[in-house]
């Protein structure tokens, strides 16, 4: 017998371990879901973490109200196939009552107004640990990202000042209004991400395959048409076969050009691209430190 | 499909401020095609800002806006690359003196250390710092990276003087796989490629030696111990008297049907089944995260452990630990922490602090009692209720710890069973 895990096997028994180990630490957990491939894959990984049990928390979407269509029809029956809570923050709802405010002009994005709308439902629902799907080959801020995350009472990171992490202990203790946010993923890079699903044959979201889609270029980033995005005149619209490398709402995410219709396409893509899957993320480009920025204000 | 059969290797690395770490790292992902363009021109368009010459890979590494502006390595950064052969994990951790808890908490997942020397200034103290502390946490292997070969002309000369400097001082410490490589980071001799310049070398490049350094014996396979993690009860009409012990492997092989001993009761029973969300298994190993069933109805619950009856782990609230200290507030001779080992959470008191240890000399000091943030020590404790530990040096899982203060809920040292 030859007692080796493949790296995928391994990548999994850790986070399988890590989620566990938010619902032995924490009292009110709860895992964000965006729709995206992470989130389907944090949700699925919990799921097998308590199988024959059901996942002892519910799933957060924080709902900008700009989705791609495709984006709720998949939740929510993704939601239903893995047996789930489904919790809602509505970005819209929290314009309307003057919790956050529009952001106006060509490039307006409700992205940032999430912050502000998950720190609340957080808050509002008591959760003190909050899981998400963020990975450390992502972006270089999420590199010095811990598994176990301390935010203040504020929903604050300290990225200088963060809690020594080693072996597999893991320390989740808080004063009374902090919480933490949970990484299981983090060691996973966006190659092992699609292996795995292909792997185990989870059903993915039909933006990730390529399809015929109305498209305009900004920016050089290639973006979906869509009628929460205004264009600018010299912005013109026209069909192509694209797919999406992440999913987030319609206003921040490029799409590329890709014939990659299955699974094992996209891996063999993936492999061979040379550009990261946030380089088509307009939000990530507004500093060379953005997403740090983000991240100390307590977003995902 | 690519390289699903891969094994993950995770490494560290650790150098002083200048010898050239960072441009290791981004050389290694640069030369095995894991840095992207949009990366890559980000980093470059950076380095122009900045007006530097040439392309500075070190960014790719330094993510933090004070490390950008300060142009020093603050935290652990993790990175990641992968060959056909392996997935790498890179635990890159700071070099000056005041960061020592960042390489203790690299090095505490890794199978290889990798130390840097610059071939011009041979082996100094923050070499043999780094050596120390690999060897403390018993890090299986170690390479040690000549670098800036180009800067010393490719002297063969140069390169056995330090390899002959560094085993002399590696023969008092606890390593037993050392392996010398000259490299030159900056123009990639050694690196991935085989170099020109250094014709005398026979051994390996860097690359190829992580593709194909023996890891299949890092973890313990010999001592069973499977330390509760979660309880899972299902409560509903198809599992209505389901109840699984979930955890990791922490050692040795668990099969169905073995005899077990439950810590810390001390009852037996025997393994009913091993439950995985994928089916029924015939046995588990490290690290695979499984669910044990029992035939006995027992009441487990999570920090006990299974471990077998012939073979188990001392059972005690005196323990005796190497500790590193990482907070600024020293600490408390017969102060009160929190102590977490494997699952298992409770109070301890200081009760001795024996000697503290020089990381640049091995030296032992025992007059001076202050542990200060850095300082590495041997320590005595005792706990509220009984450990079920191992010795570090036999598992790394069972043989470490990590202490807590109460008061701020900080984690203020790491401690390695001895």
């Amino acid at each position: 017998m030859n007692y080796r895990l493949n790296h995928l096997r391994e990548l999994e028994s850790e986070s399988i371990f890590i989620l566990r180990e938010v619902a032995a630490q924490f009292d009110n957990p709860v895992l964000l879901f965006s729709g995206g491939k992470d989130s389907i894959l944090v949700s699925y990984l919990a799921k097998k973490a308590f199988y024959p049990a059901r996942m002892p928390f519910p799933l957060l979407h924080i709902d900008t109200g700009h989705n791609f269509t495709e984006t709720i029809d998949y939740r929510d029956r993704w939601v239903k196939d893995i047996g789930a809570r489904l919790l809602i923050g509505s970005v819209q709802e929290a314009i309307d009552r003057g919790l956050v405010t529009e952001e106006k002009g060509y490039n307006a994005s409700r992205n940032f107004l999430q912050t502000a709308v998950l720190l609340e439902a957080l808050e509002k629902g008591k959760f003190d640990a909050a899981i998400g799907g963020a990975r450390r080959d992502e972006e270089k801020a999420r590199a010095k990202e811990r598994f176990f995350s301390h935010r203040d009472e504020f929903g604050q990171w300290d990225p200088k000042n963060q809690r020594p992490e080693l072996w597999n202990l893991f320390n989740g203790r808080k004063h009374f209004g902090e919480h933490f946010r949970v990484f299981p993923i983090s060691n996973w890079t966006e190659l092992d991400v699609w292996q795995y699903l292909a792997q185990e044959h989870v059903p993915l979201p039909g933006l990730y395959f390529a399809h015929r889609r109305k498209v305009f270029f900004r920016d050089g980033i290639l973006m979906a048409d869509s009628e929460f995005i205004p264009k600018r005149p010299e912005e013109k619209v026209a069909e192509m076969t694209v797919r999406c490398r992440t999913i987030g709402d319609v206003t921040c995410t490029g799409v590329w050009e890709s014939i990659a219709a299955t699974i094992e396409d996209i891996i063999e893509e993936v492999a061979a691209s040379r550009k990261t899957e946030r380089g088509g993320r307009t939000d990530d480009k507004r500093s060379e430190t953005a997403m740090e920025d983000r991240k100390k204000d307590g977003y995902f | 499909m690519k390289n699903l059969s891969s094994e993950l290797l995770r490494f560290t690395t650790a150098g002083s401020v200048d010898d050239g770490k960072s441009t290791l790292i981004g050389r290694l992902l640069y030369d095995s095609k894991s840095i992207f363009e949009d990366q890559y021109e980000a980093v470059k368009s950076a380095s122009e800002r900045r007006g530097e010459e040439g392309v500075n890979l070190a960014l790719l590494t330094d993510g933090l806006r004070a490390e950008r502006e300060q142009g020093i390595t603050i935290d652990v950064a993790y990175r990641y690359f992968a060959t056909p052969k392996r997935k790498f994990i890179i635990a890159d951790t700071p070099g000056h003196t005041q960061y020592t808890r960042n390489m203790v908490t690299g090095a505490s997942t890794a199978n290889v250390a990798l130390v840097l020397v610059d071939a011009r200034q041979g082996v100094v103290e923050q070499t043999r710092r780094h050596a120390i502390i690999a060897s403390l946490l018993q890090i299986p292997h170690l390479v040690v990276c000549i670098n800036k070969m180009d800067l010393v002309d490719y002297s063969q000369e140069k390169y056995e003087e330090i390899r002959a400097e560094f085993e002399q001082f590696a023969s008092k410490l606890d390593v037993h796989d050392i392996t010398f490589i000259p490299i030159s980071a900056l123009n990639g001799d050694n690196v991935v490629d085989r170099s020109q310049n250094t014709g005398w070398y026979e051994g390996a490049t860097l690359l190829y030696y992580l593709e194909h350094v023996h890891i299949g014996s890092d973890h313990n396979f010999i001592y069973a111990r499977f330390p509760v993690q979660y309880v899972i009860r299902p409560y509903n009409d198809e599992f209505h008297d389901y109840r699984g012990y979930a955890g990791r492997v922490a050692g040795g092989v668990l099969k169905k049907g073995d005899k077990v001993m439950l810590l810390p009761s001390g009852f037996s029973s025997t393994i009913e089944k091993i439950d995985t969300a994928d089916g029924e298994i015939e046995e588990a190993f490290p690290p695979l995260a499984v669910t044990i069933l029992l035939k006995d109805d027992l009441d487990l619950s999570r920090g006990d452990m299974i471990v077998r009856e012939n073979n188990h782990p001392t059972v005690s609230q005196d323990i005796e630990l190497m500790i590193c200290w990482f907070h600024e507030r020293p600490m408390q001779l017969h102060g009160k922490y929190e102590i977490r080992h494997t699952t298992q959470s409770v109070r301890c008191i200081v009760q001795d602090i024996q000697y503290k240890m020089d990381v640049n000399t091995l030296h032992r000091n025992q007059e001076d009692k202050m542990l200060k943030m850095n300082d590495i020590a041997r320590i005595s404790i005792r706990t509220t209720k009984p450990l079920f530990v191992d010795a570090y040096r036999k598992n790394r899982t069972t043989g470490s710890v990590i202490l807590i203060d109460e008061g701020t809920n900080e984690t203020v040292a790491a401690g390695m069973v001895i």
